[in-house]
């Protein structure tokens, strides 16, 4: 079944703000084992022009991907989220995530396609703080992979 | 923003220090923690065999993760960071064995794309098992 272009452009609201704690950014950067100090040590970050510690440029996508959740799961786009892998991610950033934010994201459909019996879905998440700020937007392609390959 | 590299300093062509990432079994289910991510086929070797893989897989994102931390070592400030991507090609395979897998990264500057913002672009090569993990892998980075 193609998915319907006209979900194309429409945009879900934005979530509940997440709260970005100072202890999840430190397990997460022990998780991907990286010991760079502006994640953990907020005299360090301070030193390089930030007012508290950052997240890894990845960190955010654990909040972006759980508002996809709106796209992914909407039964009317009915995209089969068993066949679901990850094919391109991007980040554009106009400052980095830091401990104390506030972060709301509003995702919106890019780009619906079919090719070659896969189903393409383009999901951009915008990330604002509580001031309501951008902070970044996620790019997040979603391929559902044809039925006979699954 | 405080990069320790100076945008005068480098050219395209300029080398990144290449460095490689041991991932475990045990890696991966620190990261599903940390992350949130918990689908099995990161941590289940007989689901990951009944849809079709190898064996247990890294969450793709662990290995972007891990790829960007030659630029933000090489930049000093991971804030630096101004444009990240990746496609995600072939998985990285984790056998449940002492050794893992490895992910090794290589990166060069690809182009100096601003001279007031001091802006580079920074491709990478993520390979596992001679197997490239990551196409179009790119950051634009503002050095100092």
């Amino acid at each position: 079944m193609a998915l319907d272009q006209s979900f194309v452009g429409r945009t879900y609201p934005p979530t509940d703000p997440y709260e970005v704690g100072r202890e999840k950014i430190r397990e997460f950067a022990e998780a991907i084992g990286d010991a760079n100090p502006a994640y953990t040590d907020t005299e360090a970050a301070k030193a390089l022009g930030h007012p508290d510690v950052i997240a890894p440029p990845t960190f955010v996508f654990a909040i972006t991907f759980k508002a996809a959740g709106l796209v992914v799961e909407d039964p009317q786009l009915g995209l089969d989220y068993s066949r679901v892998v990850h094919g391109d991610q991007k980040f554009a950033y106009n400052r980095p995530v830091r401990a104390g934010d506030r972060l709301t994201v509003t995702s919106t459909i890019e780009a619906v396609k079919t090719m070659a019996g896969n189903e393409i879905v383009d999901i951009r998440g915008e990330v604002h703080d509580e001031a309501g700020e951008h902070v970044v937007t996620a790019f997040t392609k979603l391929v559902a992979r044809r039925a006979e390959e699954a | 923003m405080t990069a320790k590299i100076a945008y005068d300093d480098v050219e395209v062509g300029t080398e990144l220090p290449a460095q490689s990432f041991p991932v475990s079994r045990a890696t991966l289910v620190q990261y599903a923690g940390a992350s949130g991510d918990f689908n099995p086929i990161h941590w289940n070797e007989r689901f990951a065999k009944e849809v079709g893989l190898p064996d247990v897989i890294a969450h793709g994102m662990f290995t972007m993760a891990s790829a960007i931390r030659v630029v933000t070592d090489w930049a000093g400030d991971p804030g630096a960071v101004v444009e990240y991507g990746v496609r995600f090609t072939k998985p990285v395979v984790v056998p449940d064995d002492e050794n893992g897998a490895l992910i090794e990264v290589s990166a060069k500057v690809a182009a100096k794309l601003d001279d007031d913002a001091r802006t580079v672009r920074v491709d990478l090569t993520a390979t596992s098992a001679g197997q490239k993990v990551l196409g179009m892998s790119r950051a634009v980075v503002r050095l100092a």
